[in-house]
């Protein structure tokens, strides 16, 4: 974990109200499903801001991040050479080593963010394969990074019209996989949780919960599981199905 | 040239990490080394582990952070077995904070906690996000000054006050610790506030109010710290809003002997490095050689 303050390279949009943000950083220790907390120079806001890491290489870090509110709005101003101080990278990050064979992937919204980077991380396993579900609202975003990917894809849109049109969760087998990983809004990490619970298969889920510190010594983003109260920040974002206290 | 003292301890600095934003001092260990702050105030400690509040706990405004975690923290014991042997390995001044829902639970907490080799002990009776006790003692003179007499018998250690700007009158507060025994106050725990969910016609916090802390209480907090120092002649640790070396040297001249600082670390998480060197700097500056030659020049 470093506080450092860097430069944006490349900041461009990828669907209404949806930017990836690259920034200069050594990426190489980053993990995929670990995040970061960012500010903007003349921060006039007193917290940061809590992203996923989209992408790390050797000398750049990238996100995905969705316009909702302030914070990501004056992100969103940000242009090439512009300052910006990052935390990070925070937390625990998917299991990628401990997983294999068949693994699938699920993101709702802008919880696909983190999965483009873990769906990389497992397939350096040659022996991994990976299925991909993205779960969008209306408009599809960010695909044309995805699809690159030697994975097999799943796309439903709720209320669009591209792919299946209905819940991402209609299309999931649980039952087809060794592993799930999920991000994205409660409700659906819950509904794959009651199906994977179903047919034992595992799961880990990313949760997100308001932050203050980010590195777990503030207790702002309490998280219950059946191990106690955990922090987002520092215990997570990533939990296993076994630790979650979810009624199924 | 950044030394103080406080009831009668060398601190390096005058620099304190607040209560509750430092959890007992591992976490940031991680990015810098914690030594560099004159000392670290713990999470605030109960006599039972507490699991704390539900709902959400934190909440930005405009220019402060507001908050509820509601005390959640591994009890007394746990703290003394397992958080601080690994605290006084670090080369800073220890100051245990401790909370209570009841005289019992002060009594029996300040007497685990004063048979160990913390350096000293807060006595928060200003937590604003307890159902039960908490800030209850610290609203009025007559029983904070009973708390802290009874809890002043028991420890032998140096003991501070943190009292709440939510008092009826602080300067009274204040006046009762110092009478009760108190070697120090410290001064303020966070406003009580609120926020609501216009959508969903409903407070943000389950316990509908929660604490105010961060920039825009400075003003406020300045003005508490200095109205308490022209009474009393126990030190006064100036706490609220502090960001910048010359908020530390405002609350100073307000008569603090050192400060703590809370929220500002969730914007900047090395502040206190650079807040060093910016306090050093001010002082050159500002013709300052020791921070005793300004402390409560503003009368
Ligand atoms: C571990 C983690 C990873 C995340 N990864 C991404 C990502 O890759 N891309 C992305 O677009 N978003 C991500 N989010 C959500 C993102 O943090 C929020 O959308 C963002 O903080 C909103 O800030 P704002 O100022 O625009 O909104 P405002 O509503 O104005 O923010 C007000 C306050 O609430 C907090 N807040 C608001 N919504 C959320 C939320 N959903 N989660 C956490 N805090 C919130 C803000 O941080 C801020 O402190 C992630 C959240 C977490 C916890
Ligand atoms: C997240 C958070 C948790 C806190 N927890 C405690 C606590 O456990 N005990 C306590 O005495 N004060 C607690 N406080 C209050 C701070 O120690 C401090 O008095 C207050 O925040 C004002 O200072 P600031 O404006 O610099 O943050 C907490 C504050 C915050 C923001
Ligand atoms: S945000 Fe402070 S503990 Fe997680």
């Amino acid at each position: 974990m470093e506080y450092f303050q860097t430069k944006v390279i490349n900041h461009y949009q990828v669907g209404k109200g949806i930017f990836v943000m690259e920034l200069v950083a050594n990426g190489s220790r980053c993990r995929a499903g670990q995040f970061f907390m960012l500010k903007t120079a003349d921060a006039s806001r007193p917290l940061m801001r809590p992203i996923s890491i989209y992408q790390a290489t050797d000398n750049s870090v990238s996100f995905m991040y969705r316009i909702s509110g302030q914070g990501t709005e004056e992100l969103s101003h940000l242009k090439n050479n512009d300052t910006i101080f990052i935390l990070g990278p925070l937390g625990n990050g998917f299991p990628c080593e401990k997983v294999s064979g068949r693994i699938a992937l699920i993101g709702g919204g802008i919880g696909i963010a983190p999965l483009w980077f873990t769906a990389e991380t497992l397939l350096k396993n040659t022996e991994n394969e990976v299925d991909v579900y993205l779960g969008y609202r209306d408009e599809l975003f960010a695909l044309d990074h995805f699809v690159i990917l030697d994975t097999d894809f799943f796309i439903a849109t709720e209320y669009g019209d591209e792919g299946y049109h209905g819940l991402i969760t209609d299309l999931f087998e649980p039952d087809h996989y060794d592993a799930v990983f999920a991000c994205g809004p409660e409700p659906m990490m819950k509904a794959v949780f009651t199906m994977c619970k179903e047919v034992r298969t595992p799961l880990w889920i990313s949760a997100e919960r308001r932050m203050a510190c980010g590195v777990g010594a503030c207790l702002g983003c309490a998280f219950p599981t059946l191990n106690g109260v955990k922090r987002v920040c520092k215990d997570g974002p990533v939990f296993a199905d076994k630790e979650l206290c979810w009624e199924s | 040239m950044l030394e103080t003292t406080l009831c009668g301890i060398p601190f390096k600095n005058p620099l304190i990490a607040a209560s509750g934003v430092f959890g007992f001092g591992a976490e940031y260990g991680e990015l810098y080394d914690v030594s560099i702050w004159g000392g670290l105030c713990t999470k605030g400690l109960t006599l039972q582990p507490k699991s704390g509040n539900s709902g959400y706990r934190i909440y930005e405004t405009a220019s402060g952070v507001m908050n509820s975690i509601g005390l959640q923290n591994p009890g007394v014991e746990a703290f003394v077995n397992t958080e601080l042997p690994r605290m006084k390995k670090l080369n800073t001044r220890i100051i245990a904070n401790l909370g209570g829902h009841s005289t019992d639970d002060y009594l029996l907490g300040i007497e685990k906690l004063d048979r160990t080799d913390v350096d000293m002990i807060e006595l928060n009776i200003s937590c604003p996000n307890v159902k039960s006790g908490g800030m209850a003692f610290g609203l009025q003179a007559k029983s904070a000054g009973e708390i802290v007499g009874l809890c002043r018998e028991r420890c032998h250690k140096p003991f501070m006050v943190k009292l709440s700007p939510n008092a009826e009158n602080i300067v009274d507060v204040a006046l009762a610790c110092e009478n009760a025994g108190a070697d120090a106050l410290s001064l303020v725990n966070t406003f009580q506030a609120m926020a609501i969910d216009v959508k969903k016609r409903k407070p943000v916090f389950e316990n509908t109010y929660a604490g105010l802390s961060g920039a825009a209480i400075k003003p406020l907090a300045l003005r508490m710290v200095h109205a308490v120092c022209q009474k009393v002649s126990i030190p006064v640790v100036g706490i609220g809003g502090i960001r910048t070396a010359e908020d530390v040297i405002e609350f100073m001249m307000a008569g603090a002997t050192a400060v703590q600082i809370g929220a500002a670390l969730f914007s900047n998480p090395l502040l206190p490095i650079q807040m060093i060197d910016g306090l050093q700097q001010l002082m050159e500056q500002e013709k300052i050689s020791d921070l005793s030659e300004i402390r409560g020049i503003i009368k």
